[in-house]
């Protein structure tokens, strides 16, 4: 991605990620998500933080393996709880953006 | 049971804040090891003490690995390999891969002037999470002049360069004051070029080195109400390119930082010697005396130690802070800050409105500011070098 070092200014630059239903969302090799067995729960691990996600974002980020796309996670939720497509696709780009806007998420989908 | 603060409205996913009983806080999750006083480098702000550990009283490799296992097993989640420079340390790989090996994520905070890319590629390989390096200004002759250190500037953007080659995570971290504030914007594009995806923006704490210097490094008013101006324009613009994080100098402020989020309450670390510390800082208060690994379980020293439990919660507090509706939000400030400006690390920190000193330090803080002394007491093992103004660094 945007690993390789440029002598071209700006190439290395850290580009915002936009979540759409298109995207195919993973964690960064430095994100963790990590089940913390002194507390029994699931932690995200991050540079200067811990992060807990709740049961539903734990389940979401657990799907995002860079192949799936957000339509998939979606169709595979609203499968599963019988629920609204609408209601849950809002929820699930919500939170993901809210992950990529802390740089905590990358688009496998992106064209570099 | 651990308190839990939502970082934003609709993600589900929360920030962990640590121990929620303040006199019985549980072990922190995240863990500081200044592995050496030792740098290169002799920044007149380091947070390091005055009196700076030798190495021949560093721990041992095996007493580090000894440690770093004793933290995985308590619950301890990331390790922050810091000093000092921590690649002054030769066994720094082998510590990386013993840290990551017992499941601990792994930061390396780095002045990066001693790093090259093998260096790089074995801490890759032993498993490093994330990079974080520290920048002196964006503009070279100040840089080197700031760090005391002929090239620092260059050898830093260049191991920048070669972290985001490996692929490894960037922060910028860039201390900020008086000499160097008028570069603030020029130091977030320069993060942004460098491929960081956070940068910490920290005003100087005042102890340690950085009181010695601080009428060299206090801001004027007028910088600080700049400076907080361009970070804000600087988050907004840039939401989601980078994270910029922002500490703020406390002695303008009505209000006290939360310090550490508390005395002996969610973090601690510890000092090349093994000392159990509630902050960096903790040894700048000479009348307490820190327990060390070497002698206690770290759980007991957490639990037990004296110095840890002096300033714990609310009981030891003194008026104004005592019944204050603020004094489970601020713990009444800093301690450091507290013994260094009035003798006595028991007082209200007095960068608090309420406190008796406010008033002093504040306009001590306005007035040195603008006598603008400029010239630096570069740190080092020796108790200090006064900058030469007819030779400089650079
Ligand atoms: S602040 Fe400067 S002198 Fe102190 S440890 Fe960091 S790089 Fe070295
Ligand atoms: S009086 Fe003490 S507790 Fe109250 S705001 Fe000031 S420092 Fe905080």
């Amino acid at each position: 991605m945007d690993g390789a070092a440029s002598s071209t200014p700006g190439a290395n630059v850290h580009k915002r990620v936009v979540i759409t239903v298109n995207s195919k969302p993973a964690l960064p090799s430095f994100v963790r998500l990590h089940h913390d067995k002194a507390r029994d729960r699931w932690v995200i691990l991050v540079p200067e933080r811990v992060l807990v996600p709740d049961e539903t974002a734990v389940e979401i980020v657990q799907m995002c393996d860079g192949v799936k796309t957000v339509r998939d996670l979606v169709d595979e939720l609203a499968k599963k709880y019988n629920a609204d497509r609408a209601l849950i696709t809002v929820d699930v780009l919500a939170m993901l953006q809210d992950l990529a806007d802390k740089s905590f998420l990358e688009d496998k989908g992106a064209t570099p | 049971m651990n308190e839990i603060t939502r970082i934003g409205p609709a993600d589900g996913v929360a920030a962990l804040e640590g121990a929620i009983a303040p006199e019985r806080p549980a072990l922190p999750l995240a863990v500081l090891a200044e592995i050496t006083h030792r740098c290169p480098l002799q920044c007149p702000y380091c947070s390091n003490p005055v009196e700076l550990e030798r190495s021949n009283a560093e721990l041992s490799t095996d007493e580090w690995k000894r440690v770093i296992s004793e933290l995985a097993g308590l619950g301890v989640l990331q390790f922050h390999f810091s000093g000092g420079e921590p690649t002054a340390r030769r066994d720094l790989v082998e510590l990386v891969a013993h840290a990551s090996k017992a499941g601990l994520y792994t930061n390396l905070i780095t002045s990066a002037v001693l790093l090259d890319e093998k260096k790089l590629a074995a801490l890759k390989e032993a498993g490093l999470n994330h990079v974080q390096i520290s920048f002196q200004d964006s503009d070279e002759r100040i840089a080197n002049r700031v760090a005391g250190y002929k090239d620092a500037h260059r050898k830093k953007l260049a191991v920048a360069g070669m972290v985001r080659a490996a692929g490894l995570p960037l922060t910028v971290n860039a201390v900020v004051h008086r000499q160097n504030l008028h570069h603030l914007p020029e130091m977030i594009q320069m993060s942004i070029e460098l491929g960081a995806a956070r940068m910490e923006v920290a005003h100087v704490q005042y102890y340690g080195w950085a009181l010695k210097n601080r009428a060299q490094l206090m801001p004027t008013v007028e910088q600080l109400d700049e400076a907080t101006r361009v970070v804000e324009e600087a988050r907004e613009r840039l939401h989601g390119t980078i994270v910029i994080d922002y500490v703020i100098p406390d002695y303008y402020a009505r209000r006290p930082k939360k310090c550490m989020g508390g005395w002996g309450r969610q973090f601690f670390n510890i000092s090349p010697s093994g000392k159990i510390l509630p902050c960096h800082a903790a040894e700048s208060i000479t009348t307490l005396r820190f327990d060390s690994v070497r002698d206690h379980a770290i759980e007991w020293i957490w639990n037990e130690s004296e110095a840890l439990n002096k300033y714990r919660g609310t009981s030891w507090m003194p008026k104004p802070c005592q019944g204050c509706e603020m004094a489970e939000i601020d713990w009444g400030g800093c301690r450091c800050q507290a013994f260094a400006l009035t003798g006595d690390a028991g007082n209200t920190d007095p960068a608090c409105e309420l406190s008796p000193r406010h008033q002093e330090i504040f306009q001590m803080a306005k007035a040195e500011s603008e006598a603008d002394e400029r010239r630096f007491l570069y740190r080092n093992f020796a108790g200090g070098t006064w900058e030469k103004i007819d030779d400089p660094v650079a």
